[in-house]
């Protein structure tokens, strides 16, 4: 009973990782700009197939982790310089369908030059489960929690303790206030774009060798990152900690316990739950329009 | 001079219509005129609740999938006649958005966006797993659609089903639009405080434009799987919710023929391009990019503009 | 008309209106001023039923109508314009107008799809009416306009023209000098005495002084949410509470 418990847990705390990474990613956007990425889920795929990839033409895998993040981080800044600058000041609705355009290119162009096909990268440090009281945690599962609690430390650190992570939150807070001290909000946008990329990306590398890549992977990983940043609250960065880490645990026991063919549902069934009775999320705030 | 556009509208409409199968050589031409109407009848439901009424439905591919399957299901398996099948599908539809548009369509801006995309995800999911009734992934086949003893067969017949169908939902639409009804819709979406201090149920609207745009999915659904003789989970998938979507904002929100123009471009596009699959998501997507960057507004509202300059 | 008794309203620990009470006559026009922040537009939102108020009654034209939505408002007789302009600028500008009818006209869906008879002949009425509207207020030469080509001053006016489709009995106007120049607040003023002569009663909110003095029969001032003072024109500027409030209390 407790192990087979304790393996679900393990296995969607896991996976909540890179969904809490994914949705730092989103948080971060949302912050500087109030635009929802939707093609955030393609950086998180980005990061695993050009990982794949390039550990496949032989270059060491510590390099090709590091690369594979950079590369994603330049595409996230280009998305935002050709796409999303571009558009200036336009609408919520205008501003979502220009990310989904995004998403679809970025998976189009990967389809046609990487294939259809799915891959695996090499675990971390290799595939001997270590048991647990009684279930089996992968060392790819240790590897994936310690990064992401060394990441979240760093940007929380980041956040607190340097002008430019003050000078973001500040764009956060408010845009037009942050121009008037002088941050070039502009740079900042950029910066958050950039940055979300490659935290997606790391997420999506650090579980390529348990949940395996392909072209299409990005969409569910997306669609579900953003489901625990909503449950964290958007925006608030302890928020997608903890949205993420809850959707994946809560993903796990739905495919442990109830079924696995709807384990992809589930996310979809508590994000309208969520929007139904608390949109702001665990840990968001909740706003009036002034009139 | 509203309404004087829109009856040429209209009449161009119906003689476009009415002279387009001389110049259709064969019946794959005929496959994809049927398949642009039948298109553009849920672009010009899905506009009333975007470009009209300032909503966001990411999920409208859900309601035309419920349509299809319900049809495809009811008729295969329990033997009703196909015209029953679809007003029961499209009155189970209306019953669904319904329910979920009082809580859905409190939400705004991307929390709606969310919600009726995981509206729309929860059905393709359901269709895809319910392999006892719906054949799974693969999907089932469904026989031909017949209303007392009449049958449609043939390229020639759907085409002149489809294309009155077109006719009188672009008329229903026009007219709505100027009626008190309409200007209410178009209020919300242009200040929506305003609208409800001059006295309109803001949220009955909104649930009143949706059950309609998603009934009107789910009767287009229906006809469609009569019409391939077959249906997929694809049919409610995100893509072809993206691909709805998509017809609306590049023809032009706010605009009935645009809606129309969306569909004839994006149907006829997939086609063009069914050879290149991966090219054809990227083309797509950089469509719905440079559209939204370039004519916000889609191309049937920018034209209008530009004549309306040249005009002045 | 309208009766406003310990009405109060709090945001989290801001209490932005506390324990207002005060009358507005019918047919009168009755003024609500104040320092910036006073609480001014929250009292109208509150009253207007944008917002709910967390104490106080409203009642108007004889019923408590505290936390009344704003739709159910406009059913009893009450319109208003908004601070910020609140014009849909995705219709043209006689649609605007129109749209301010709209509960006495046929808003069926269905009515309008299938273009009923009845319902086209009197969308042409409320059209007519709504020119004639347009002429009121003064914006007659935009009537083939769409709202997106007005300037300021006429959309300012337009929305005064959407309040009155309606046929109120009163008319709560939230800043209407907000950003006209001179002589447009001339013609505010003009305009705003046009609708009292017709028979609404108006209440409204501004900073312009000159234009308050001249057209009050009544002024209610308000200050840090609290009622400063209450009376005519005269009573108020002579009030040293009212002067001290505007222009520190050395003064």
């Amino acid at each position: 009973m407790l192990s087979e418990f304790l393996q679900f847990l393990f296995s969607g705390v896991t996976v909540g990782a890179m969904y809490a990474l994914a949705a730092l990613g989103y948080g971060l956007i949302y912050n500087a700009s109030g635009v929802i990425n939707f093609a955030q889920g393609e950086f998180i795929m980005l990061g695993g197939m050009a990982a794949v990839f390039l550990t496949e033409a032989g270059v060491p895998l510590p390099v090709a982790i590091v690369l594979a993040v950079a590369i994603a981080a330049l595409v996230g800044l280009v998305v935002e310089k050709l796409a999303i600058e571009p558009a200036g000041n336009a609408e919520v609705v205008t501003l979502i369908i220009i990310t989904i355009g995004a998403s679809l290119t970025l998976r189009g162009l990967v389809q046609i030059f990487l294939g259809k096909g799915n891959h695996a990268l090499p675990s971390f440090s290799g595939e001997t489960p270590i048991a647990v009281l009684g279930a089996t945690l992968l060392p790819q599962s240790l590897w994936v929690m310690g990064v992401t609690l060394v990441v979240v430390a760093a940007l929380a650190w980041f956040f607190g303790r340097t002008i430019l992570g003050k000078a973001v939150l500040a764009t956060a807070y408010n845009k037009l206030a942050a121009q008037l001290v002088g941050i070039n909000t502009r740079f900042i946008l950029l910066l958050s774009f950039g940055l979300a990329a490659a935290l997606g990306a790391l997420g999506g590398i650090l579980v390529a060798p348990i949940t395996y890549t392909s072209y299409d992977a990005g969409i569910m990983m997306g669609l579900k990152g953003f489901v625990a940043a909503t449950l964290g609250g958007l925006g608030s960065g302890v928020g997608a900690v903890v949205g993420g880490l809850l959707l994946g645990a809560v993903e796990a026991m739905t495919a442990g316990y109830i079924s696995s063919a709807y384990k992809d549902a589930m996310p979809f069934v508590l994000i309208l739950l969520i929007l139904f009775f608390r949109p702001q999320g665990l840990f968001g705030k909740k706003t009036t329009d002034r009139v | 001079m509203t309404v004087s556009r829109s009856s040429y509208g209209l009449t161009a409409l119906v003689v476009v219509l009415a002279l387009l199968p001389l110049a259709l050589p064969n019946p794959f031409y005929y496959d994809v005129a049927i398949r642009i109407a039948i298109n553009a009848c849920v672009a010009i439901g899905l506009n009333l609740l975007i470009g009209y009424t300032g909503q966001i439905s990411l999920g409208h591919a859900g309601f035309f999938g419920i349509g299809a399957y319900a049809s495809a299901i009811l008729t295969t398996q329990f033997g009703w006649p196909p015209a029953l099948a679809m007003v029961a599908g499209a009155a189970g539809t209306g019953l669904l958005a319904f329910v979920v548009a009082r809580p859905i369509l409190k939400l705004k801006g991307h929390y709606l966006a969310m919600a009726t995309l995981g509206l729309g995800i929860i059905a393709s999911i359901v269709l895809v797993n319910e392999t006892a009734y719906t054949g799974g992934p693969d999907g089932m086949s469904v026989g031909g659609f017949s209303l007392a003893g009449w049958q449609i067969t043939g390229e020639h017949a759907w085409y002149s089903v489809v294309a009155c169908l077109l006719v009188v939902v672009t008329w229903f639409a026009l007219n709505l639009i100027e009626a008190p009804a309409g200007r209410a819709l178009q209020a919300i979406h242009g200040s929506e405080v305003a609208a409800r201090v001059v006295g309109v149920n803001t949220t009955a609207f909104k649930v009143r434009v949706f059950v309609l745009s998603a009934v009107l999915a789910s009767l287009m659904g229906s006809l469609t799987a009569h019409y391939i003789g077959f249906v997929t989970p694809g049919l409610a998938g995100f893509f072809h919710s993206i691909e709805l979507v998509t017809m609306v904002v590049v023809g032009g929100m706010a605009s009935v023929f645009g809606s129309i123009l969306g569909a004839a471009l994006l149907t006829v596009l997939p086609q063009l391009l069914s050879t290149f699959e991966g090219w054809e998501t990227v083309i797509f997507g950089l469509i719905l990019m440079l559209t939204m960057i370039f004519l916000p507004k889609g191309v049937v509202p920018t034209l209008r503009l530009r004549f309306a300059k040249e005009e002045n | 008309m309208l009766q406003v008794n310990g009405l109060s309203k709090t945001f989290g620990g801001v209490k932005a209106v506390q324990d207002v009470t005060f009358a507005v006559r019918g047919k009168t026009i009755h003024s609500v001023i104040g320092p910036n922040g006073a609480g001014k537009t929250t009292l109208f939102n509150l009253i207007t039923g944008v917002y709910t108020p967390s104490d106080g009654e409203i009642v108007f034209d004889g019923e408590n109508v505290a936390g009344a939505t704003p739709d159910q408002l406009a059913r009893r007789g009450m319109s208003r314009t908004f601070q910020n302009l609140q014009v849909c600028m995705n219709m043209s500008a006689i649609e605007n107008v129109m749209v301010g009818a709209h509960l006495t006209l046929n808003t069926s869906l269905f009515a309008g799809m299938i273009r009923l008879p009845s319902l086209r002949r009197k969308d042409r009425a409320c059209r007519e009416e709504a020119q004639r509207l347009m002429n009121f207020v003064g914006v007659g030469k935009y009537i083939k306009s769409h709202a997106s080509q007005m300037p300021y001053g006429a959309l300012k006016r337009l929305e005064i023209a959407r309040a009155l489709a309606a046929k109120p009995k009163i008319l709560l106007l939230d800043e209407p000098a907000a950003g006209l120049n001179h002589t447009e607040t001339g013609e505010i003023d003009a305009l705003i005495q046009k609708v009292a002569e017709s028979g609404v009663t108006v209440v409204l909110v501004e900073h312009d002084m000159k234009l308050v003095m001249n057209l009050s029969d009544h002024i209610l001032v308000l200050d840090y949410g609290k009622k400063l003072a209450e009376g005519t024109a005269e009573e108020v500027r002579r009030n040293p509470d009212v002067i001290a409030a505007y222009l520190g209390a050395s003064a």
